[in-house]
């Protein structure tokens, strides 16, 4: 390796020496005869990310809401077809002093949160068994794929007829659409555990429990985090589904409600309520992630 | 130290028989390891000096075979890469499954023998390659092994920190007094540190020396010379650094 030193100055060519018949001369000035190299630009190459910007997750979003109320100003996005993003304020405003707005995503949230804690329990507890044992992973993993062939959504009438219409079926269902995602991503992320320490842990005898405790749950960590972003975005998304069936309460019902009536502005909250909701709970989570992995040197962060 | 305890061997090994799916890796070796005694084992890539290191340490799952194996209940490993766990600070990998409350002051301890003291917060990743190694060897030898296996724990550093770790491994042996069995490609490696250099060509030991150390400065080269030819030769690597024909090595076995 050359040294930095040497990278920014160059030897000096070396001088031929006298030629020979042609006696001896005198040698011309050594700056006459470097070439001319460019200084180098140190620092300037790199294949990986750049430092963060502070909020610069930001700019998407924003480009989207420039592009929006430009828009809906001057008349290019019709407001029958896409109400003006002040329109969702105002609206929203509207709805919050009625009391209807908090009463619904109270509503939504408590279904979501209900349906993410038994999918996300059960979607580990399974990955666990089926991941970390043989016989688990046949018994389990080959019946959770064809599963996963089965669109979920296809299964809602069966689920009317086993739990009815009430809360019981709607949580259920939303504890299914958390369950696949957190139950693929746990189960990858114990199958791929690195031999390397698996054979370590055998090397120093240690027990199954301290084994799972030092090697499989740290190691796995990563993909069940991945797994539970899923998950909640996946609860949220799955209440538009769910409160279509025989609610008079949260958020997937006062969408469909404002439908019902045409009401576009208030389609509009709703639509913003589920990107708000959603995007507030994966900042949660990836805080979370952000602490429970903080020895990870990743491109990302 | 247990080598006043027994007076045969700390590990016994009687015709083994490694192979995977068909071929043969090991085929009926035994070997003997002495309390207390450096061990290194030499041959060329692919002789399965890693095959008999892993039946030892009976990390052996996916290999089929036959023989006895007696080795003692404390062994360490030490591997190529120091497998330091990414996720657990160093002083969490030194005492990893360690039990007892004065756990975590063995490991500060450990950590200071390999000149790591004051890094035991530090996550793995914070450390050069081989600091990273010396916290392996620190992981090791915190458990009191009666046996060391070290499967090429110097391969992936330069020279230079490379004769520094041996004179590193030299004390911490003579303090702990572990037998060891250390693997290498390095004859001069094995010369420096070795009591008994062993070599494994197709799956049998075909050399056995002992390796003195000499008080003497001349008396200690003129050995290590010899030595060093006489190893090259059951490598198959000639005086002139030629390769040897096959029956050339066979003879030198
Ligand atoms: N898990 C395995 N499956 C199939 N074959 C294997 C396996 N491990 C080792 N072998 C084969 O056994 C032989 C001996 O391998 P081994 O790793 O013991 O060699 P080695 O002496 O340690 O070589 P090196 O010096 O290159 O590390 C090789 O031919 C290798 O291909
Ligand atoms: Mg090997």
């Amino acid at each position: 390796m050359a040294s930095t030193a040497e990278l920014l100055h160059p030897p000096f060519p070396k001088h031929p020496g006298p030629l020979p018949g042609l006696g001896y001369h005198r040698p011309r000035p050594v700056l006459e005869t470097m070439p001319t190299v460019p200084p180098l630009q140190r620092g300037k190459y790199r294949l990986g990310l750049p430092r963060a910007w502070t909020y610069g997750w930001l700019l998407g979003p924003a480009m989207l809401l420039a592009y929006w109320a430009v828009g809906s100003t001057s008349g290019f996005i019709d407001s029958r077809i896409l109400p003006a993003p002040w329109v969702a304020v105002t609206t929203g405003i509207d709805l919050l002093q009625d009391g209807r707005l908090h009463h619904n995503v109270l509503v939504s949230a408590l279904r979501a949160a209900q349906g993410l804690f038994f999918g996300a329990t059960l979607g580990v507890a399974v990955a666990f068994l089926s991941g970390l044992s043989l016989v688990g992973g046949y018994l389990f993993d080959s019946v959770i794929q064809l599963k996963r062939a089965i669109p979920t959504l296809a299964l809602i009438p069966f689920f009317i007829l086993w739990f009815g219409v009430g809360e019981t079926m709607k949580v259920t269902m939303i504890g299914v659409f958390v369950f696949l995602p957190i139950y693929v991503h746990t189960h990858n992320a114990l199958r791929g555990i690195d031999l390397r320490f698996v054979e370590l842990a055998e090397t120093m005898r240690i027990s199954y429990l301290e084994y799972l405790r030092h090697v499989v749950l740290p190691g796995a960590l990563p993909g069940i985090m991945l797994g539970l972003r899923f998950g909640v975005m996946a609860a949220w998304v799955s209440l538009v589904v769910v409160e279509q069936i025989n609610t008079t309460s949260g958020i997937g019902y006062m969408i469909n409600l404002a439908r019902n009536y045409a009401q576009s502005d208030v389609m509009l909250v709703g639509l913003l309520l589920y990107a708000v909701l959603g995007l507030a709970s994966d900042f949660a989570v990836r805080l979370v992630e952000r602490k429970v992995l903080s020895w990870r040197r990743t491109l990302g962060q | 130290m247990s080598g006043t305890m027994h007076t045969g061997p700390i590990v016994r090994v009687r015709n083994l028989v490694r192979r995977f799916t068909v071929k043969g890796v090991l085929n009926g070796l035994d070997l003997d390891i002495a309390p207390g005694e450096f061990i290194a084992l030499l041959g060329r890539s692919g002789s399965g000096k890693s095959t008999l290191l892993r039946a030892i340490a009976d990390l052996d799952h996916e290999a089929t075979g036959s023989g006895d194996l007696f080795v003692p209940e404390r062994i360490s490993v030490v591997f190529q890469d120091s497998r330091l766990l990414p996720w657990r600070r160093l002083i969490d990998n030194v005492i990893l499954g360690l039990r007892g409350s004065d756990a975590r002051e063995r490991g500060l301890k450990a950590l200071a023998e390999v000149g790591l003291a004051g890094r035991e917060t530090a996550w793995p990743h914070e450390l050069s390659g081989g600091e990273q190694q010396r916290v392996a060897l620190a992981r090791s030898l915190v458990r009191d092994p009666e046996l060391l296996l070290a499967d090429e724990p110097f391969g992936a550093l330069d020279a230079l920190t490379r004769i520094k770790m041996h004179g590193l491994v030299k004390r911490l042996v003579s303090i702990h007094n572990p037998a060891v069995l250390l693997v290498t490609h390095d004859v001069d490696e094995a010369i420096a540190l070795a009591d008994r250099i062993i070599v494994l060509d197709q799956g049998v030991i075909v050399a056995d020396l002992p390796n003195a150390h000499h008080d003497d400065d001349i008396e200690q080269l003129e050995h290590t010379a010899a030595t060093r030819r006489l190893l090259l030769r059951h490598l198959g690597v000639g005086h002139d650094g030629r390769a040897l024909a096959p029956e050339a090595v066979d003879a030198a076995h």
